[in-house]
């Protein structure tokens, strides 16, 4: 039970949009207009502290946070704290992938398996993965062991609950039709099953990377795991507040970049699938 | 009653500009009900929003009883072609055709009256809680009609509202919409692309010409007040009529009509 | 129809009742520090979480989370609505929105640490600040997403103003709005739970870490337990009051599907 971000997730796709269709001059003044306002929020928190209606002590000037970030550029321990973040992420993500997808697929292959799992998973998922804070800290201290317990523990259930839906979504003639054709288990899996449940797969993988990331620096932050969290950390005790706001916006441009990479990803794994070409309404 | 004046709507793109109604003069009497027909495409949709106050014309205007329409007025109602996107999914059938009423501030008794009134025109009385997604599709554009119905407009505007139901359903739906005119004494303008629906529905027929659309001619229907499905289809005025309309159709459609018919009489 | 439902009994209860009972058989000998015996655990359980307790520190912690996310449904819907009806508006605010949600939320506890300080305000701001994204992003895509033709219809019967948004807008939004919420529900939970573990007095957060810190294992164990049937109870009643809110919904998806 983790933070989603993602507004897709449930389009409701009640039939088509109004002024849907774009042309091109429309979106290179959406593209203006959303820097204009990315620049007006920088502005803003230039003048700000610099009237005095905010004091400089709690909000820095955008200058000095970006000098703050320019100087940390220029040192090694800024970007090892970026690697260990993405490594702790991405082995976290990783394992949670491997293992949503193959629990998913062999639940949602076996019809009473899911009947089965159906109400330890409906218990399990909602407990918040920072319950487990103490106890990654008692088992792992300051480790790698923190990030990744929480790190999968949350993102797992994004992936597996896609990959039930997914496997729930096959059409049923497309199965009975692979099973009249006399296909075994495996084979159904194969050509019936796993192309069906691709899409989903993708969505649960998509919020998963995302929801990596926030345990990730979760647990840095709180726990001290080696990572951008744990700088913020640093930061905030020496009270070094721009360089403190300085990380957290390479939280946030971290947070952006992947999810723009896992829905490039998406698209292109997907190009063939009509899911991603255009939400039909059903 | 209602008159269309020299209306002309525009399109602007970024890259071209789209004239989808050219010239469009005519006017409805009161107590008329009128088709609207042209070849798909020719901007009966446009037509019908510009009346309705959704669109504002580039040119010309719309006038009802003689004042500039320039929103949505007050004595007209709508019925569109997607029924199952024109009514409030989250809402009975009861409160859909209720929540038009309660914002024209009508009394709760008074209201309640006719809704049941409206539902029952229509043959739906027994329906009003269910959901619209639960009925079928001729029953939710018969509850669109008796939302139209029950708010009492002087006008009713029709935008091809039995494209999307099946032939047996649309027969019903075209019986109904002459028995409640006949009843009601309201103005209908009715669009359809369906020339025998025009025909048989109509007291008079415009026929719109292509796109960019002027109006190619207006007939007067004489066939008799009573018809029905059976007799009026089989009436050799009847075919005699369609024909007309078909071919006036086909002409507009190859882009040659009679300088003549421009002038938008033909009687 | 009692061998179904037995059958049916069987299949939900099952499972949890085997891994209760593999865990409980499993850890009886425990001697690990980390891991007590269950059996441990639940006899600690009744006098860890006594009605003091519970007034003490769930308490608090309940009431946090309900006002953050109160605040956070208000605030994000409000919003979301006015950015979502205008094109433009939409077209400016969407990238910074997009970056505020993509910050992991809990970073932004220090920083509100320095405005608010460390008090009940505090906790509730952190709340508000990570839930509000996600509530306010989903009611711009929802009410972006209204539906054309419904559009018109509202309009030609001259339904504007308040009725427009109430009968409107909102209900059309609403599920993407309850989207919205679900995931707005989850982080406000994550956020309690940590804001109390930065600085606090009280809360279940400050209490499973006081728990942990002074190696009251057993303790510390029932805290997580706990915080996992808050999680559960939690997400239950949000179930049950979507189901309400999105009946219609659900029932239009489904009927749409059959055609």
């Amino acid at each position: 039970m983790t933070a989603v971000p993602d507004a897709g997730a449930a389009t409701a796709g009640r039939g088509p949009r109004r002024g849907e269709r774009r042309s091109g001059p429309v979106r290179g003044e959406t593209l203006l207009l959303g820097l204009a306002g990315l620049a007006a929020l920088l502005i803003l928190i230039e003048v700000l502290p610099r009237t005095g209606l905010v004091s400089a002590r709690f909000l820095p000037p955008t200058s000095r946070i970006a000098a703050a970030l320019a100087d940390q550029a220029r040192t090694a321990e800024f970007w090892r704290a970026i690697g260990d973040t993405l490594v702790g992420w991405g082995i976290g993500l990783a394992i949670a992938v491997v293992a949503g997808v193959v629990l998913g697929v062999l639940i949602g292959a076996v019809p009473l398996l899911r009947a089965a799992t159906a109400s330890t998973i409906e218990f399990l998922r909602p407990i918040p993965s920072v319950a487990l804070i103490p106890l990654a800290v008692l088992l792992y201290a300051n480790g790698l062991g923190s990030v990744l317990l929480l790190v999968v523990y949350a993102s797992f259930w994004q992936v597996l609950i896609q990959v039930l839906y997914g496997v729930q979504d096959v059409d049923p003639v497309a199965e009975e039709t692979a099973r009249s054709y006399g296909l075994g288990a495996w084979a159904r899996i194969r050509y019936v099953l796993w192309p069906a449940a691709m899409p989903y797969v993708f969505t649960g993988i998509r919020l998963a990377a995302a929801v990596a990331l926030v345990l990730a620096v979760t647990a840095q932050l709180v726990i001290g795991a080696p990572g951008l969290g744990a700088k913020i950390a640093v930061a905030q005790t020496s009270n070094a507040v721009p360089l403190m706001y300085a990380l957290i916006v390479v939280t946030g441009v971290l947070g952006v970049l992947i999810n723009l990479a896992a829905r490039v990803v998406e698209r292109r794994f997907l190009a063939w699938h009509q899911s991603v070409r255009g939400e039909v309404a059903a | 009653m209602l008159e269309v004046r020299g209306l002309n709507k525009v399109y602007e793109g970024h890259q071209r500009r789209v004239e989808a109604v050219r010239d469009l003069t005519f006017t409805i009497d009161a107590g008329d009900l009128v088709c609207l027909v042209g070849p798909s495409g020719c901007g009966k949709t446009t037509l019908l929003k510009c009346i309705a106050g959704l669109l504002a014309p580039t040119a010309g205007e719309v006038l009802l009883d003689g004042r500039p329409v320039t929103g949505p007025p007050r004595g007209m109602a709508v019925v569109f072609q997607e029924y199952g996107r024109s009514l409030f999914p989250w809402m009975s059938v009861r409160d859909n055709v209720a929540l038009p009423l309660k914002q024209k501030r009508v009394a709760k008794a008074r209201r309640r009256e006719l809704v049941d009134e409206a539902l029952a025109a229509v043959g739906l009385a027994g329906t009003e809680s269910a959901y619209p997604w639960q009925l079928s599709g001729g029953m939710q554009q018969r509850v669109a009609i008796a939302r139209a119905v029950a708010y009492e407009p002087e006008v009713l505007l029709m935008d091809e509202p039995f494209a999307a139901v099946d032939a047996q359903t649309r027969a019903d739906l075209e019986d109904l919409v002459r028995a409640l005119w006949k009843r009601l004494g309201v103005t209908i303008l009715f669009v359809t692309h369906d020339i025998d629906e025009a025909v048989y529905l109509g007291q008079q027929v415009i026929m719109l010409s292509a796109s960019p659309t002027v109006v190619q001619e207006r007939l007067a229907i004489d066939l008799p007040a009573e018809r029905d499905q059976l007799h009026t289809r089989a009436d050799a005025r009847f075919t005699h009529l369609r024909t007309h309309v078909y071919e006036q159709i086909q002409a507009a459609k190859r882009g040659t009509r009679t300088d003549a018919a421009v002038a938008s009489v033909a009687e | 129809m009692a061998a179904t439902a037995l059958k049916r009994i069987g299949l939900v209860l099952g499972l949890p009742v085997i891994l209760f009972a593999v865990w409980y058989v499993a850890t009886d000998n425990s001697q690990s520090f980390y891991v007590p015996p269950l059996r441990t655990i639940l006899s600690v359980f009744d006098d860890t979480w006594t009605g003091q307790r519970l007034r003490a520190d769930v308490l608090p912690s309940a009431l946090r989370l309900l006002a953050g996310y109160a605040l956070a449904t208000v605030l994000g819907v409000g919003l979301g609505v006015v950015i979502g009806s205008y094109r433009r508006v939409r077209a400016v605010a969407e990238p910074v929105l997009e970056f505020f949600r993509a910050i992991p939320p809990p970073v932004l506890v220090p920083v509100i640490m320095l405005f608010a300080g460390i008090g009940d305000g505090m906790k509730v701001i952190v709340i508000v600040s990570g839930c509000v994204w996600p509530i306010l992003l989903n009611t711009v895509e929802g009410v972006r997403a209204v539906d054309g033709v419904l559009a018109d219809t509202a309009r030609s019967y001259r339904i504007t103003g308040p009725a427009r948004l109430r009968h409107l807008l909102l209900r059309s939004a609403s599920p993407q709005i309850m989207a919205g919420m679900r995931q707005a529900l989850s982080i406000a939970i994550i956020l309690m739970v940590i804001s109390e573990m930065f600085a606090a007095s009280n809360g279940l957060g400050f209490t499973i870490v006081q728990f942990q810190r002074s190696f009251a294992i057993p303790e510390m164990w029932t805290g997580i337990i706990l915080l996992g049937l808050l999680g559960f109870v939690l997400s239950a009643l949000f179930r049950f009051a979507e189901n309400r809110v999105l009946a219609w919904y659900h029932g239009l998806r489904s009927a749409q599907r059959k055609s």
